[in-house]
C-alpha cells in the first residue's frame, strides 16, 4: 500500500476545500456577518494547514495508485472533508453541538438533506449558502474536482474515479480522464446557472435561487425555509420539479446530446425506464391523493414533485407527503431505494442496477424452464459481461446487508418502527426526509449522538456506494503482514 | 493528437503506454473485453471493445477526425483492412503492422500505395535492423544511423582500465585528433549532456555522433577492436532472426541458426539457402560447444522468450564471445539484463513505440522543420532527433553561440549536403541542413522547441 500517494491525495482535497470554503467567507463578508467570517476564515485555515501538513509529509517519488489506495483516498477525504467541513458551523455556535455540526455537513456532502437544525429560518445566510454549497461539490464529487483541475501525472487515477462515482459501470467520455472530469463539470456547471436564471425569472432572490439549485443540482435538498419550497409558486415549484429530474439523468447522455448523437441518448434503456418509472408514479400517486386535494392540477404538481424529489433522491418538499395514504407512501419508499440513473448527481440503488437485477432475475427463471438454454442480459444495446453481472449482485447482498446492520443499531432508539425504518433509508439512500418522526415536517434533531454517528455513517456509505469504506476500514487493508 | 489504435497485444501496449506519455488523446479497440479493461486502467487512454475493420465501430471511435489510426493486432491482412477502412472513414494517417516476410520482400510499396498506408512498420524487421547495425561495429553497445549513414550516434560503456578512464573531454580532444562528439552521459541512472571539464569514469555510459569513418579512427586510437562480426550464431528460427540473416548473409558473414523446431528448420533452410540450419535445443550446452560457440564473433539470442535469450547470453558470454546480444520483450527485464551483464540489448516493442513516437511528433510540427528520425537513447532517458530544415525560421541563419538553447540540449551536428560535420559556435544552421540534436529531459516536436 502506497500510504504516501493516499495521504498526498487527501492532503490535495483538503487544500481544495480550504479554496471552496473562501467562498461562503465572501457571502459573510457581503452580508456583514461577522461570527460567520470569523468562522469560515478558521475553517479556511485549518483545512489549509491540514492539507499541507499532509502533502508535506507525504513527499515521494513513487506516484502509482492502484485500486486499493484510490478506494482509501476517497473514503478518508470524505471523512475528512466532513468534519473539517463541519468546523465553521461549531464554531459560529450556530451548530453547538459537534457531531450534529459533522452530521449536517455529511448529509451536505452526500446530498442527502437531513437536517438536525429545528429553525432552518434563524440560520444566519452564510451558513445556508455553505450548507447548499456542500451539495454541490458533493454531488459531482470532490476527487473528480480535484482531478480536473488539478495537473496529474501519476497512474491509475482511474481508480479514484471508479471509487467515487455511483453506478455500476464507469465510462470515459474522452480519452484523458481529465479531460472527462471537465467535461462532466462543465455540464454540470451549464446546468445549475441554468436553473439559476429560470428561478430568478421567477421572481425568486438571487440568493435563495443560487442556493436552492445547489441543493437540486447535486440532489441534496438543504433549503432556506422550515417548509422547504411549499411557500413558492406554482411556476417556481415545476421549475424545481423539472431539474431535480433532470439532475437525476446519467450526465453521459448530455454529452452525447452536446454531440448530437440525439437517437443515442433518448434511446438508453435507463433513461427510457427512469421515465417510466417517474410516469408510473405520479400517475399513481395523483389518482390515489386526488380526494385530498380535490383539485387535479395540485394534486398533479404535488405528486410530480414528490415523486421527482424522491427518486432523485433531493429530498425537498412542497407538502407534507407524511400524510399522504398509505399507496403514495408505499410508492414513495420504493422510489428511494430505486434512486436516479447511474452517472447523475442521485443516490439510491441506481435505475441501470434495478434494471439489470429484474433481468437476472427473468434469466435465471429462464434457467430453470430450459435448463440447457444459452442466454446473455442485454442492457444498453450490448450484452454484459458476467464480471458486471457479479458485481451488481453481490453490490446489491452488500446493500441490503448494511441497510439491516444500520436499522438495527437505529431500533435502540425508542421511535417507531416507521420512523427508523424510514430514517435508515432515507439517509443510506441519501434522501433526506423519510416518514413520521423524519417526515418533511420534523427533523433529525431528536436522535441520540450516537444514532446521528450512525446515520452519517450510513450517508457516507450510501454517497460512495458502500464498499471504499469497507475496504478502509476492514483490518486486512491496514495489517502490517504480507497481504 | 488524436490517435486511434486497434489491438492492444504486447506491442499494442507499449504503443499505448509511450502515447499516452507523451499527452496524446489515445483510445483504443480491441475486441477482447477484458484487454480493453486492463488498458483502460494502465494508461489514460478510452477503450472501445470491438472489431477495428467494422465501420460502426469505428466510427464510434471517432474516427472522422482522428489524427492517426494504428493497427497492430496480430494478423497483417486484419491490419491492412482496418487501415483500409479508416483510411476510407475520414483517418489523417494510417499505420499498419505488417510483418510477414512475403508481404515485407516483394509487395510492400504496392500495397502501401494503393492501401494509403501513411507507413507499414515491421517490429522484426525493425529488431533485426538494430543487431545488424550492433554487429557492424561489436565494441560498441549500440549504434543507431542518421540519414544517408552520414551520422552515427553510437553508445558506449567506458570499461575499465580504458585510456578514457578518468579523463576530462577537454584533455579526450587534446589527445584524440579525431572529429566527434561526446553528447550523453549516463551515470547511476541519471543522463546528463556533459560539459568540456567533465571528467569520464569507467562504468559511464556514454553517446558519441560522428561519422562512420571518424569512428572507426576513434576506435582504433582507443584501442578497441572495430572488426566487424564476421561468424554469427542465432539462436532461435523467428521472424526477427529471418530478417537479419538475410542481411548478414548479403553481407557475406557466416551465419549459423540453431532451432528446436524441424518445421521451422526446414522454413529456414528454404528461404535461407546460405545459411547453416541446425536443429537442437540450445538450453544444452553441448549443442553449443559442438556448434564452436567460442569461435564465434558473436551471439544473437532471437527466441520468443526473454528468459531463455538471457539465460543463453550470460552462457556466451561465459564462452567468451565477443559480442552478444539478446532480444529482450519485457522493460523490467531489460534493465535486469544489463545489471548483470549484458550490454546489448534489442526489443522490437520499444523500437516500434519509439517509431510511433517519433511519427506522432513529426505530424505535429508545422514550422517547416520536419522531423526525419528520433532514437530514444540511454535507456529512453535521452533522445536524439534528426530534422529536416525546410524553411526559414527562429533559428537559422544565426551562429549556434548566440542562440539561447534550453537546458540540456545540445546541437550535436549538422549534415549539409553530403558533409556532415559537428558544428562549433560559429557554424550557423541554413535551410536544406539535416541537424541532429539531442535532449534529455524535453519534448521536442519541432526544432525551433529548443531554444528558450
Amino acid at each position: 500500500m502506497n500510504y504516501r500517494m493516499v495521504f498526498n491525495i487527501i492532503g490535495r482535497i483538503v487544500m481544495a476545500e480550504a479554496a471552496l470554503l473562501l467562498l461562503p467567507t465572501a457571502v459573510a463578508l457581503y452580508y456583514g456577518e461577522k461570527t460567520s467570517l470569523s468562522a469560515f476564515l478558521i475553517g479556511a485555515g485549518i483545512a489549509l494547514f491540514v492539507g499541507l501538513l499532509f502533502v508535506l509529509i507525504s513527499h515521494t517519488k513513487n506516484r502509482s495508485i492502484y485500486a486499493g489506495e484510490g478506494f482509501i483516498s476517497v473514503a478518508f477525504a470524505w471523512i475528512l472533508l466532513s468534519v473539517i467541513g463541519a468546523v465553521p458551523f461549531y464554531i459560529s455556535g450556530e451548530i453547538p453541538n459537534f457531531i450534529d455540526a459533522v452530521f449536517e455537513t455529511v448529509s451536505g456532502f452526500t446530498t442527502t438533506g437531513a437536517s438536525i437544525l429545528t429553525d432552518v429560518e434563524a440560520m444566519s445566510k452564510s451558513m445556508l449558502f455553505w450548507r447548499s454549497f456542500t451539495h454541490w461539490v458533493g454531488g459531482m464529487g470532490v476527487l473528480v474536482f480535484v482531478m480536473a483541475i488539478v495537473p496529474s501525472n501519476s497512474k491509475g487515477t482511474m481508480n479514484i474515479m471508479r471509487a467515487e462515482m455511483p453506478g455500476p459501470i464507469i465510462g470515459k467520455l474522452v480519452p484523458k480522464i481529465k479531460n472527462t472530469a471537465k467535461i462532466l463539470y462543465l455540464i454540470y456547471i451549464a446546468l445549475t446557472v441554468l436553473e439559476i436564471i429560470f428561478l430568478l425569472a421567477g421572481k425568486m432572490s438571487l440568493f435563495e435561487s443560487v442556493v436552492h439549485s445547489f441543493g437540486t443540482a447535486g440532489t441534496g435538498g438543504f433549503g432556506v425555509k422550515s417548509n422547504s419550497i411549499a411557500g413558492y409558486t406554482p411556476y417556481l415549484q415545476w421549475v424545481i420539479t423539472i431539474f431535480m429530474l433532470i439532475f437525476g439523468i446519467n450526465f453521459n447522455l448530455f454529452y452525447l446530446i452536446l454531440l448530437r448523437r440525439f437517437r443515442t441518448a433518448l434511446c438508453s434503456g435507463e433513461f427510457l425506464c427512469y421515465i417510466g418509472i417517474v410516469a408510473a408514479s405520479i400517475g399513481i400517486i395523483t389518482a390515489n391523493i386526488y380526494s385530498m386535494y380535490g383539485n387535479f392540477s395540485e394534486a398533479f404538481r404535488a405528486s410530480s414533485f414528490q415523486v421527482s424529489s424522491i427518486v432523485t433522491t433531493t429530498g425537498y418538499a412542497t407538502t407534507d407527503f407524511n400524510l399522504w395514504p398509505g399507496l403514495s407512501k408505499g410508492i414513495l419508499l420504493i422510489l428511494m431505494f430505486i434512486g436516479g440513473c447511474a452517472g447523475s448527481t442521485a443516490g439510491g440503488l441506481k435505475v441501470s442496477r434495478v434494471v439489470m437485477l429484474f433481468k437476472l432475475i427473468g434469466r435465471e427463471i429462464k434457467k430453470i424452464l430450459h435448463p440447457r438454454s444459452v442466454s446473455r442480459i442485454r442492457f444498453e444495446g450490448g450484452s454484459l459481461s458476467e464480471t458486471t453481472i457479479d458485481s451488481v449482485t453481490v453490490y446489491f447482498a452488500i446493500y441490503i446487508v448494511c441497510f439491516v446492520f444500520i436499522f438495527l443499531l437505529l431500533s435502540i432508539e425508542s421511535f417507531g418502527l416507521e420512523t427508523n425504518l424510514s430514517a435508515t433509508a432515507a439517509c443510506f439512500n441519501n434522501v433526506g426526509p423519510g416518514f413520521a418522526g423524519v417526515g418533511p415536517a420534523m427533523n433529525y434533531s431528536a436522535y441520540s449522538d450516537f444514532s446521528t454517528v450512525v446515520l452519517s455513517f450510513a450517508m457516507l456509505l450510501g454517497r460512495l456506494e458502500i464498499f471504499p469504506l469497507i475496504i478502509a476500514l476492514s483490518p486486512s487493508t491496514w495489517s502490517r503482514k504480507y497481504r | 493528437m488524436k490517435i486511434i489504435v486497434v489491438g492492444c497485444g504486447k506491442i499494442g501496449a507499449t504503443i499505448i503506454e509511450s502515447l499516452v506519455a507523451e499527452g496524446h488523446d489515445v483510445t483504443v479497440i480491441d475486441k477482447e473485453p477484458s484487454i480493453v479493461s486492463e488498458s483502460v486502467e494502465l494508461y489514460d487512454c478510452m477503450g472501445i471493445c470491438g472489431s477495428g475493420a467494422d465501420c460502426k465501430t469505428l466510427t464510434d471511435s471517432g474516427i472522422d477526425g482522428c489524427d492517426l489510426f494504428v493497427s497492430v493486432t496480430g494478423s497483417d491482412e486484419f491490419n491492412m483492412l482496418s487501415c483500409f477502412m479508416a483510411k476510407r472513414l475520414g483517418a489523417a494517417h494510417t499505420i499498419a503492422r505488417i510483418r510477414n516476410p512475403e508481404y515485407n520482400d516483394h509487395d510492400l510499396v504496392f500495397l502501401r500505395r494503393e492501401l494509403g498506408l501513411s507507413m507499414a512498420i515491421n517490429p522484426e524487421l525493425l529488431a533485426a535492423r538494430e543487431v545488424f547495425n550492433t554487429l557492424q561495429l561489436p565494441s560498441a553497445v549500440k549504434i543507431e544511423p542518421f540519414s544517408r549513414r552520414s551520422f552515427e550516434m553510437i553508445e558506449l560503456r567506458i570499461r575499465e582500465g580504458s585510456p578514457i578512464d578518468g579523463m576530462s573531454l577537454i584533455e579526450m580532444r587534446k589527445q584524440y585528433k579525431q572529429k566527434f562528439l561526446i553528447c550523453a552521459v549516463r551515470r547511476d541512472g541519471e543522463v546528463v549532456i556533459p560539459h568540456g571539464n567533465f571528467v569520464l569514469k569507467s562504468g559511464d555510459h556514454i553517446g558519441i555522433t560522428a561519422s562512420p569513418a571518424e569512428i572507426q579512427k576513434l576506435f582504433k586510437a582507443l584501442g578497441l577492436s572495430k572488426k566487424k562480426a564476421k561468424t554469427i550464431m542465432i539462436l532461435g528460427a523467428s521472424r526477427t532472426s529471418y530478417y537479419l540473416s538475410k542481411m548478414l548473409l548479403e553481407g557475406g558473414s557466416t551465419v549459423k541458426v540453431i532451432d528446436q523446431s524441424a518445421e521451422r528448420c526446414a522454413e529456414f533452410c528454404e528461404s535461407l539457402p546460405g545459411a547453416i540450419i541446425i536443429k537442437g535445443d540450445a538450453a544444452q550446452q553441448d549443442v553449443l560447444a559442438e556448434e564452436g560457440i567460442s569461435a564465434a564473433d558473436a551471439f544473437a539470442a532471437l527466441t520468443g522468450i526473454d528468459e531463455e535469450n538471457i539465460l543463453l547470453s550470460l552462457f556466451a558470454e561465459s564462452q567468451n564471445v565477443p559480442k552478444v546480444v539478446a532480444k529482450i520483450n519485457r522493460n523490467e527485464f531489460g534493465s535486469l539484463a544489463e545489471k548483470i551483464g549484458i550490454e546489448s540489448i534489442v526489443s522490437p516493442r520499444r523500437t516500434i513505440a519509439n517509431v510511433l513516437v517519433g511519427y506522432a511528433r513529426g505530424l505535429q510540427n508545422s514550422m517547416g522543420s520536419k522531423m526525419e528520425t528520433l532514437y530514444k537513447i540511454m535507456d529512453g532517458d535521452a533522445e536524439a532527433l534528426e530534422f529536416n530544415i525546410q524553411q526559414e525560421n527562429a533559428i537559422t541563419g544565426i551562429p549556434l553561440k548566440e542562440i539561447k538553447l534550453k537546458k540540456n540540449i545540445l546541437i550535436a551536428g549538422i549534415i549539409r549536403g553530403r558533409r556532415p560535420f559537428i558544428p562549433t559556435g560559429d557554424d550557423s544552421i541554413s535551410v536544406g541542413d539535416m541537424v541532429i540534436v539531442l535532449a534529455a529531459g524535453h519534448r521536442i516536436n519541432d526544432i525551433t522547441d529548443i531554444i528558450k
